[in-house]
């Protein structure tokens, strides 16, 4: 069976081609005057290069973090560069049309056409190419809802006082290391505003994709719900094939206000490496969400990219009976090494949080679940309930759970179960004798294994995750 | 239909199977019986391919092609179906899609287009009665906390949907209640065809009452030491096993 696994498991990863187009790329290196430079080339407000420059500050004076259940060389900060821009937008596209055709034949061959997806899906894309938004659709449909959608640079300019309040309100500059060098220095992002009661008429959607090499890649993405609002907001990646790490630190907000409702899904797809466990991104984000008052902040992730993935979405429950979610799965293949997992903080009375966690390893993957579930002393009546299973495909990969519980409130109740299974020899054996291969047997069977959290993604996006790891486990089993 | 000639194999490091002989012609039905530990599952698992055999002598043929050179989903998509003594659960991928990506593997094997969901939903529910079965089986986990008849009628399920050119049914019957039995035996009877053949491991005769054989086998010491017509499951059932070791010393 391990034969048969290996064979599988090698499978050349789909999206990996490198777009050619010429960037506007600042020399390596970080000090006050790159920063200077980055927030100069966005026109930003003065508050905000001081901003910025606070988080360098902090993040000079802090040391990069080696807890997590993940080995990789050391990251050398000096030889990243900080800023790229693709030329032919600098002036700023005003349609898709003025979009750079070559960039645009990059979309496509992720799947991704612009034109059709305005016309088809009813998505509204803020797509990413390195640093700069170069794409924003659906812009009028969501004006009339009151909804701001845009790249988070263009919200420092139309809409300063709520990026004032509400940026590093949740994630602060020096919360930890990575999340103080992208404070330093995010080129772009996402930013969202839901007004008051309002249910966004549209899924929010963005694609990121890393290209150039050795640029560092830190996104901003920073959503307010105001209260009673409803979004639904959908992130997915990918990167074409490089033989260098990239380092990607990104920086997630959300802000629930009382009565709102964020739903933040992710299909992460960046290049893992080879099958030798060259190259490949490492993935250090730092997702965090506060739900106010009845607030409601579901988070749900499907990682099968990245050679390095240290990522932990959290939630701050901080009002009464607000709510958080975890669903996620994390996939390790070849020689990837996944640290992932979820903080849910119960502050207010009567939380309630939910973790549904499935690792799955093949290869000589290595897949860590991290959660903490932490109950302050005001958490009365609060509830977690975890859920974290993992699923091993040969025998040379590797699961691990680390679930660190605080409970400081003796009213609290936290359940937690956990399994490990295999996929066995007669799950294979049954599904090959009734004509399927090997493979679309593995797929199937992991599929299985990751209903629950499939069924917690926007429609459209479940078929794509499913799709998303029959081709992350190709070459992956026996 | 199924020619196997001196057939040696083992399982782990032991040797199971040891110069097997047994002949199936199209349309026939044929019982294996045999104590506990003969290795009935045992040439089941090989003729289908499962991993952890290793076939050391002998030839099989299947409709004039070598069978123990095709891979384990070849054999499958070919026409050998086997049902499993022992049905193995698949949480969280449900009968119905498990199913059709059988039914669409088999179809594209023969260069055809596969169903369409409206008439394989038809199909397979028109199946799931033959087995009496409800379709609300068809939207839960591949087996998934089925109880032990349920399994079998399962599999008996996929048999009639998948229509393969021959069954092996390993103790489809064992643990079956009165009722269920004989849903069994009418699915497949309503199965067979002049085209097709079943091969029934049982250890009752009365699977047989329902179910007529052509021929019955007796496997002993990893080989068909026996075969006669019906009468010798009768025989079996009279008499027990050791006659007939007697008789092959
Ligand atoms: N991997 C293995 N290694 C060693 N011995 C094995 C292995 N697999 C099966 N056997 C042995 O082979 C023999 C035949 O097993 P098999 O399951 O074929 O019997 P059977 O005739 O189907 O019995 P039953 O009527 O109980 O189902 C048994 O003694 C069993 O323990
Ligand atoms: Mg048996």
């Amino acid at each position: 069976m391990s034969e048969q696994i290996d064979r599988l498991i090698k499978k050349e990863y789909a999206a990996g081609f490198i777009t050619d187009i010429v960037s506007d790329t600042l020399p390596p290196g970080l000090d006050e005057d790159v920063v200077a430079f980055i927030s100069g080339k966005k026109n930003e407000p003065e508050w905000m290069l001081e901003w910025r420059l606070k988080a360098l500050r902090s993040w000079r004076e802090m040391v990069e973090p080696h807890w997590a259940h993940v080995t990789y060389p050391d990251i050398d900060f000096d030889a990243i560069s900080y800023y790229s821009a693709p030329k032919s937008s600098s002036d700023g596209p005003k349609s898709l049309d003025d979009i750079d055709p070559e960039l645009r034949s990059t979309y496509d061959k992720l799947g991704i056409p612009l034109h059709e997806q305005e016309m088809l899906s009813g998505v509204a894309v803020d797509a990413v190419f390195d640093s700069v938004s170069v794409a924003t659709t659906f812009r009028h449909k969501l004006k009339e809802a009151g909804v701001i959608f845009c790249s988070i640079s263009e919200a420092m300019h139309e809409c300063p006082e709520i990026v004032r309040a509400h940026l590093g309100s949740v994630v602060p500059q020096k919360d930890n290391y990575y999340a103080a060098l992208n404070s330093a220095v995010f080129s772009d992002g996402s930013f969202v505003y839901i007004p008051k009661g309002v249910k966004c008429p549209m899924e929010l959607s963005t694609y990121f994709r890393i290209n150039e090499a050795k640029t560092g890649q830190f996104e901003r993405t920073l959503i307010v719900a105001d209260e009673g609002s409803e979004v639904s907001y959908l992130e997915g990646c990918t990167a074409p094939m490089r033989d260098e790490n990239q380092l990607h630190a990104a920086v997630v907000e959300l802000v629930a206000l009382d009565n709102a409702k964020i739903k933040y899904s992710t299909v992460q797809n960046w290049y893992p490496g080879d099958s030798e466990g060259k190259g490949g991104i490492y993935n250090f984000v730092t997702k965090r969400g506060v739900a106010h008052t009845n607030a409601r902040i579901s988070w749900t992730q499907v990682e099968t990219g990245s050679a390095i993935t240290m990522k932990y979405p959290s939630c701050v429950l901080k009002g009464d009976n607000s709510v958080g979610e975890f669903y996620s799965v994390a996939l390790s293949n070849n020689y990837q090494q996944a640290d992932t997992g979820t903080k849910m903080i119960h502050l207010g009375k009567n939380t309630r949080s939910t973790i549904i966690s499935k690792g799955i390893s093949a290869g000589h993957g290595s897949n860590s679940y991290r959660g903490l579930v932490r109950m302050n002393p005001g958490a009365t009546g609060a509830r977690n309930y975890t859920q974290c299973d993992s699923l091993l495909i040969g025998d040379q990969c590797g699961a691990h759970t680390f679930p660190y519980i605080e409970s400081k409130n003796p009213s609290a109740v936290i359940e937690h179960e956990a399994t490990t299974s295999k996929v066995s020899d007669e799950q294979l054996f049954l599904c090959q004798q009734r004509g399927l291969d090997a493979e679309k047997a593995v797929s199937m069977i992991v599929n299985g294994f990751c209903k629950e959290v499939f069924r917690e993604l926007p429609m459209e996006f479940a078929v794509e995750a499913g799709k998303l790891l029959e081709v992350s486990l190709e070459g992956a089993v026996g | 239909m199924l020619s196997i000639r001196d057939l040696y194999a083992n399982a782990g490091d032991t040797e199971i199977l040891k110069g097997l002989n047994l002949e199936i012609g199209p349309g026939e039905v044929h019982a294996i019986m045999g104590t506990n530990g003969s290795g009935k599952s045992t040439l089941s698992h090989v003729l289908a391919g499962r991993t952890g055999y290793e076939v050391t002598g002998g030839e099989v043929r299947f409709l004039n092609q070598d069978l123990l050179s095709l891979a384990t989903e070849d054999r499958a998509r070919e026409g050998l179906f086997l049902a499993f003594q022992y049905p193995v659960e698949i949480p969280g991928v449900s009968n119905m899609e498990f199913l059709k990506a059988a039914v669409d593997a088999l179809a594209a094997h023969r260069g055809e287009e596969p169903p369409d969901a409206v008439s394989f939903m038809k199909r397979a529910r028109e199946v799931s009665a033959m087995v009496d079965l409800d379709p609300n089986f068809l939207k839960r986990g591949v087996n998934e906390g089925f109880s032990g008849g349920e399994k079998k009628r399962n599999e008996l399920m996929q048999m009639l949907l998948l229509e393969p050119k021959l069954a092996i049914m390993d103790e489809t019957d064992s643990g079956l209640d009165i009722d269920a039995l004989k849903v069994v035996a009418d699915g497949v009877n309503a199965f067979r065809r002049e085209d097709r053949s079943v091969v029934l491991i049982t250890h009752y005769q009365r699977l047989l009452n329902h179910i007529e054989p052509d021929f019955v086998h007796v496997l002993a010491g990893g080989r068909i030491v026996k075969s006669g017509d019906k009468s010798l499951a009768l025989e079996l059932e009279d008499k027990g096993y050791s006659w007939i070791d007697e008789e092959v010393a």
